[in-house]
């Protein structure tokens, strides 16, 4: 068993290794550090351009396997090189992926929570008022982008503070910019301004898990089992609640890898427009700045989220089904 | 064999003489269809849109870059059905061009990432072993490749008249995965089906097992997964366009509009309102269709209804 | 939750006439599933009237679809909301159909229980067997304790012979074979000692010797309980010596109710002579052609007024469209000028009558068919069957056509989902000798497990065997170029057993049919005649060539499957258990058709299947396979008659035979537990963990069993060979 789960852990490894490498390469052969520099007012020495850029391991001019090598030996030992702005990548690194966590980790609980609950329900009702306002509601909000959720949020709200006159709802930042206080109104401040962009994010996967959940219960709502269960002498809805949700739980933990991708791209765009300083921004902002080591960074960052997430619903899947149990 | 004789021997399959109008699966499926309500609404929304999409900037009086200088940000009037933006800008005629550009550009993405991921779903899940692991592990490294960042770096190169052709392309080749892993599991179930063994044991070859009895009892997952692919493609586009990673200028599709109003939404809600309407109205209308064919074409859901 | 008060206290009313109340009695059940987008309703139950009295058995037999399985879901109440249910269901005199879901939840598994049929999705598959049965116990007294319910769920498990129950209360249904679900299952119908158990085809996903497990394991409950038993089943076999008395339906309605032998020894209804007739019997030595209904049972959506048997039925005369017959006594049917008289009345639906006990037939002819003494070969055309003239008769003399020796397949052991890895290997053919010469039919006998389908797909596959070889028509496919091999495919062609995937539902009739001829490059005009040719060689309209698989029944569709096999005019044909997925009726059609086209283009058959009555009527040797290793193979009626391993001896025993004076009269041998698994067979002889003659062997004997492997060596003299050191010849069944 250890020695399969070890070989399962390698491939990972490697698999976030060739991304990485991947979006390294990619980076370094497309991004033009150089140019940032010579845009600078006043036109900087190009000398000093390319003391600069050497000093950062972004020499175009230097050949790209040995760049790459420089940056690979530095990563192994845990330094993901320096941004553009001579700043150490690894320390802004674990500070904004704290920020992106802390938002994908909340919404995805809140979100697959309520989807679950609300179509299983809404499965059991079928063709019921519950059940059609519930398909209704998921159908719709799966047609509108994150992009466009956020933003029309976001408007709600200054309308909404407007119309109230006083500042009700934050969405702009992590926390009010030099806002002192007892540790616990600094908490309060910053669950202020999390509530929308958790929000947002969590209505997307809500709206998702809802849909996969109503169909895979409808799925054994006929099942066998459920029958059983009553022929012993449970109540339908008993039956439905301890028999058949139970199990169909089983496959929508299986879909949560599936749906994390889209989780952590609409994560980009939620904190890109309610003003965090996380991955996303991070990464929207760095390619403008022509910022290869940055990129490659969040690409490490998200193809790691990505094969903890999915080693995660094996996990969990494994734990909810016997069968698969070893 | 010198057996029953009398039966008929003339005629093709197609004019074989007596044989009666047979009620054919695709006749079935069509009337269930056209019994989804949902369907029908999807099917006359989009075909509304893709003729607001294809006529709107023919019908405009004004030009998609063309500014008017003496009305700028300027709310719906006659001469500006939409109103125009903050340099004079036709938002009518800037968002049917856009309309018209994500449709495109949604179904190219469905098609390229379905056909992708129908070989590559059907042939590792057909041959199983070696061919598998490699198909597998190709689509498991492009699901843990950032596709967002891959396309964001690459955003420099969709400038100038066929560059959202490249946009187009990366796009399908980085949404395939899913539905790929989907087919192969489709796929390993129907390997295991009599029909499949009998073709086997008649000595047919693979490549034609899996192009004659494969793929084609999984059409219809496919068709309805093509459906689906068009709304994540629209979708995906106007938020790459939303931060100028996707469609670049002077080309124009729905998320660069969208982009331009959200900064107005409060000011001059036409700017953002009209644009996203219709985003939201394509979307709405592809995906009430894929849903739809979803449920019609899918045994396992047909007893839920 | 209130204990019921209605347990034996109150008699029923309407129940004095007998003297002796009956504890479940349904009147006029009807059942109608109303149709979703557009689909027309379907009217599954169509009036039944049954009462059962306390240690009574009774028997509902019919085909798929005849609605016998719904009246009794109808009764526990578990059907799907859409469904309409009129009619009254009393229990202890209760009227039941009434009650709200919650009143009904406290009768269920309480005073009235079930036992269903496929015990594989019958248990929640994330919980333990030992959980789900303690909460039956739990769900009926919630003060239980959970200590106590743990008891009385390991004290089931153990009545029900589940071994060492205390240990496996913790496994998960998944770990348990189908013979020791149902047996949870019946366990669970058990818990409460309720007064009536329903089964519902309890045992048709099982194989024979696991079927004489359960058949036993329920009348011992009944013993234990006292409970009044419904029987639900299509088999005729399992009802004959199990139920005393017989409710037989068609169309969602009964037609023939009485005792059993009264069905069995006089019926008066033709639908169920039919049945009869068309049942393979395994305990005659030349039965001659099955009796053949042709047609296929009436959509429930749209009945025509008359007897819904009507145009199936051979003696149908123009009054019985007029009207559907009443359920009465013999003799007491209208005569046909009254059915003509009243026949105009229109919308005559006919009443229900009480079940009073008597034998009653749902046939205007009845009375005809009694004072005439008719039986089913006298109504039924039984086609003639010739036997194929072209070979000699010296079985030596003739060709090879399949000649497997000392065959292996084996193939890895997978475990786990998520980490998925070999953990051993299976040993599903383990050394397979075997020949088919011309024009004669061999039969594989065995049960699910014991390697039968991974032999054919090894001999089908045409590649170099593991070990061994395989010889097709003279040539060992080990030598075969690739060229070679795809031309020998045409000589050998296999049918499939379930007749919803063999035929591709994408493809019209012709295309499948022609599949074969196009990938042998036949010209086209070539192949269209020898479509048309086929089809009617089968027995298909050729009019219906332009339509798709899903517009068929089963036994049509197997016709399909059968021409496709044909296409290329094989010498031999690979069935692979052609007829088990098909209603009686059905099947014996497909039975005279394989017969007929043996007699008619001289194939050879090797016919894979369970069921030993089919294989003695079709085949002219047999091999009984056990674990990957063929027992006893030899001609069919030295196998029958003289079976001389002890596992051909159980199996043959488990079958119950449709004669209910010979099913009394019979003992059954019921061997122990489950096959053992293929991945880890038993030392010496693989049977011997189930063999009833090992145990009264001297515990020398047994040593050898243990550790030698038994050759087949000649048993009986003649066509025989058996792999047992105490091989004996054994009389038959009678």
């Amino acid at each position: 068993m250890g020695k399969f789960l070890a070989r399962r852990l390698l491939n990972y490894v490697v698999l976030i290794f060739i991304a990485t490498s991947f979006a390294y390469v990619l980076a370094a052969t497309n991004l033009a550090p150089r140019d940032y520099f010579e845009q600078m007012q006043p036109p900087p020495d190009p000398e000093l351009v390319d003391a600069q850029l050497d000093t950062l391991n972004l020499n175009d001019e230097t050949p790209l396997a040995q760049r790459y090598a420089t940056w690979m030996s530095g990563v192994l030992s845990g330094d993901f090189g320096q941004t553009i702005q001579g700043g150490s990548v690894t320390d802004q690194m674990l500070m904004k992926a704290g920020v992106t966590l802390r938002l994908i980790v909340v919404a995805t609980l809140l979100g697959s929570f309520m989807g679950v609950v609300i179509g299983a329900y809404a499965a059991i009702r079928q063709y019921r008022a519950f059940d059609k306002a519930a398909t209704g509601a998921s159908f719709f909000v799966l047609s509108v982008p994150t992009v466009v959720i956020a933003i029309v949020i976001q408007v709600a709200a200054v309308t909404a503070n407007d119309l109230l006159g006083i500042q009700f709802f934050r969405y702009s930042g992590e926390y009010t910019a030099g806002f002192q206080g007892e540790w616990w109104e600094m908490l309060i401040n910053r669950v202020y301004h999390a509530i929308l962009p958790t929000l947002v994010l969590a209505l997307a996967l809500f709206a998702t898990f809802a849909r996969y959940q109503r169909n895979m219960m409808l799925d054994v709502l006929g099942a066998d089992f459920v029958r059983t269960a009553m022929a012993k002498g449970l109540t339908r809805r008993k039956a439905l609640f301890k028999h058949a949700l139970r199990t169909a739980m089983i496959p929508t933990i299986t879909y949560f890898t599936f749906t994390f991708g889209m989780l952590v791209s609409g994560a980009t765009f939620t904190e890109k427009i309610y003003a965090w300083q996380g991955m996303g921004a991070w990464l929207i902002d760095s390619i403008a700045r022509q910022d290869v080591h940055v990129v490659a960074a969040v690409s490490f960052f998200m193809a790691v989220t990505i094969m903890v997430a999915s080693l995660l619903s094996d996990l969990l899947y494994a734990w909810l089904d016997p069968r698969v149990r070893v | 064999m010198s057996t029953s004789t009398d039966t008929p021997t003339q005629g093709t399959e197609g004019q074989a003489p007596t044989v009666s109008p047979a009620p054919s699966r695709f006749k079935d499926i069509l009337h269930q269809l056209l019994g989804t309500r949902r369907v029908i609404i999807g099917l006359v929304m989009l075909a509304v849109l893709a003729l607001v999409a294809f006529l709107g900037p023919l019908i405009s009086a004004w030009g998609v870059s063309e500014r008017d200088y003496l009305n700028m940000l300027q709310g719906p009037t006659p001469e500006h059905w939409f109103g125009t933006n903050r340099t004079g800008q036709d938002i009518f005629t800037q968002a049917t061009a856009g309309l018209q550009k994500s449709l495109l550009i949604g179904l190219l993405v469905a098609l390229i990432s379905t056909v992708v991921a129908a070989l590559v779903g059907a042939f590792a899940g057909y041959f199983g072993g070696f061919t598998d692991r490699v198909l597998m592990w190709i689509a498991d490294l492009a699901l843990v490749l950032p596709s967002f960042v891959i396309l964001a770096i690459l955003s420099q190169h969709f400038m100038g008249a066929s560059g959202w052709l490249i946009l187009v392309v990366l796009l399908g080749g980085l949404s395939w995965m899913v539905t790929s892993k989907m087919v192969r599991g489709m796929t390993i179930s129907l390997r295991e089906r009599e029909y499949i063994h009998a073709a086997r044991f008649m000595g047919a070859p693979p490549r034609k097992i899996i192009l004659r009895h494969i793929l084609p009892n999984m059409s219809s997952l496919l068709i309805a997964d093509a459906t689906i692919m068009v709304s994540t493609a629209i979708i995906g586009e106007t938020a790459l366009s939303y931060f100028g990673l996707g469609v670049q200028p002077p080309d124009i599709s729905l998320g660069i509009v969208i982009a331009d109003g959200a900064d107005f939404a409060t000011t001059a809600p036409w700017m953002f309102l009209f644009p996203t309407v219709l985003l939201v109205l394509l979307v709405l209308a592809v995906n009430m269709i894929g849903d739809g064919l979803r449920d019609a074409l899918d045994p396992a859901t047909k007893s839920r209804r | 939750m209130s204990i019921d008060t209605i347990e034996g206290t109150h008699p029923a009313p309407g129940a004095e006439e007998t003297g002796k109340a009956p504890v479940l009695e349904v009147t006029d059940l009807r059942v109608t599933f109303r149709g979703f987008n557009s689909n027309p309703d379907v009217t599954a139950v169509r009036g039944v009237s049954y009462r059962v009295h306390r240690g009574e058995v009774l028997g509902i037999v019919g085909e798929s679809g005849s609605g016998k399985s719904v009246s009794s879901m109808a009764a526990m109440g578990l059907l799907p909301d859409h469904a309409s249910i009129t009619g009254s269901v009393r229990l202890h005199g209760e009227e039941i159909l009434s009650l709200d879901d919650r009143a009904m939840a406290r009768k269920r598994g309480k005073v009235i229980s079930m036992v269903f049929q496929d015990p594989l999705s019958g248990l929640t598959p994330v919980y333990t067997v030992g959980d789900q049965l303690a909460e039956a116990v739990t769900t009926h007294d919630k003060k239980t304790p959970k200590a106590k319910a743990r008891e009385r769920a390991v004290e089931l498990l153990d009545l029900v012979g589940i071994p060492n129950p205390e240990n496996r209360y913790r496994s998960f249904p998944h770990e348990f074979s189908g013979g020791m679900r149902q047996r949870v299952m019946i366990a669970m119908a058990m818990a409460n000692n309720p007064d009536v158990i329903i089964c519902d085809e309890p045992t048709t996903a099982l194989d024979v010797t696991i079927q004489a497990q359960i058949l036993e394991l329920l009348r011992a409950a009944q013993r234990e309980t006292g409970a009044a038993i419904v029987m639900i089943t299509h088999d005729l076999g399992v009802v004959a010596g199990f139920v005393d008395r017989l409710l037989v339906m068609y169309a969602g309605r009964p037609v023939e109710m009485g005792s059993v032998d009264e069905i069995y020894y006089g019926s008066r209804m033709p639908y169920t002579m039919g049945l009869l007739g068309a049942v393979p019997r395994m305990d005659l030595e030349r039965q001659g052609a099955l009796v053949p209904i042709k047609g296929n049972p009436p959509s429930l959506t749209d009945l025509p007024p008359g007897c819904p048997f009507a145009p199936r039925c051979p003696i149908a005369r123009p009054e019985c469209e007029m009207a559907e017959p009443e359920l009465l006594q013999v003799g007491e049917q209208p005569s046909a000028e009254t059915i003509r008289a009243t026949s105009e009345e229109a919308g005559h639906a006919p009443a229900q009558v009480k079940d009073t006990g008597e034998r009653r037939v749902a046939c205007i002819r009845s009375g005809e068919i009694d004072s005439n003494a008719w039986t089913a070969q006298d109504i039924y055309p039984v086609p003639d069957i010739a036997e194929f003239e072209g070979y000699s008769s010296d079985r030596e003399q003739r060709a090879d056509m399949l000649r497997v020796r000392d065959l292996i397949k084996h193939h890895p052991l997978m475990k786990g989902a998520v980490l998925k890895r070999r953990v051993g290997t299976v040993y599903a053919v383990d050394g397979l000798d075997f020949d088919i010469r011309e024009g004669e039919t061999l039969a594989l006998v065995g049960e699910s497990g014991c390697g039968k389908s991974s032999t054919l797909m090894e001999i089908m596959g045409l590649d170099e065997p593991q070990r061994g070889s395989v010889e097709v028509m003279g040539r060992d496919v080990s030598t075969l170029s690739k060229a070679d091999r795809f031309a020998l495919r045409k000589d050998m062609q296999i049918v499939f057993q379930d007749p919803m995937s063999s035929l591709d539902p994408r493809m019209t009739v012709f295309d499948i049919i022609a599949e074969p001829l196009a990938t042998h490059k036949v010209p086209q005009e070539e192949i269209t005649r020898r479509v048309y040719e086929l089809v009617g060689l089968v027995g298909l309209d050729p009019e219906h060539v332009t339509r798709f698989p899903a517009e068929f029944s089963g036994g049509q569709r197997q016709r399909i499957g059968i021409a496709r096999a044909l296409a290329l005019e094989p010498k031999l044909l690979v069935l692979d258990e052609p007829v088990s997925a098909l209603d009686v009726s059905i099947q014996a059609g497909v039975i005279n058709l394989l017969e007929e086209l043996q007699a008619e283009l001289g194939l050879a058959y090797l016919f894979v299947a369970h069921d030993l009555s089919v294989v003695r009527h079709i085949a002219d040797r047999v091999a009984v396979m056990y674990l990957g290793r063929i027992v006893e193979i030899g001609d069919t009626d030295s196998i029958y008659n003289r079976p001389s391993h002890p596992y051909t001896q159980a199996l043959l025993s488990a079958i119950p035979v449709p004669d209910p004076e010979k099913e009394r009269g019979r003992a059954h041998i019921v061997l122990d537990g489950d096959l053992p698994s293929p991945a880890n067979p038993p030392s010496g002889c693989r049977f011997r963990t189930r063999c009833q003659k090992f145990l009264t062997l001297s515990a020398q004997d047994q040593e050898q069993c243990t550790n030698t492997e038994p050759q087949i060596l000649p048993a009986n003299g003649g066509d025989q060979g058996t792999a047992c050191h105490f091989a004996e010849g054994r009389e038959g069944v009678r």
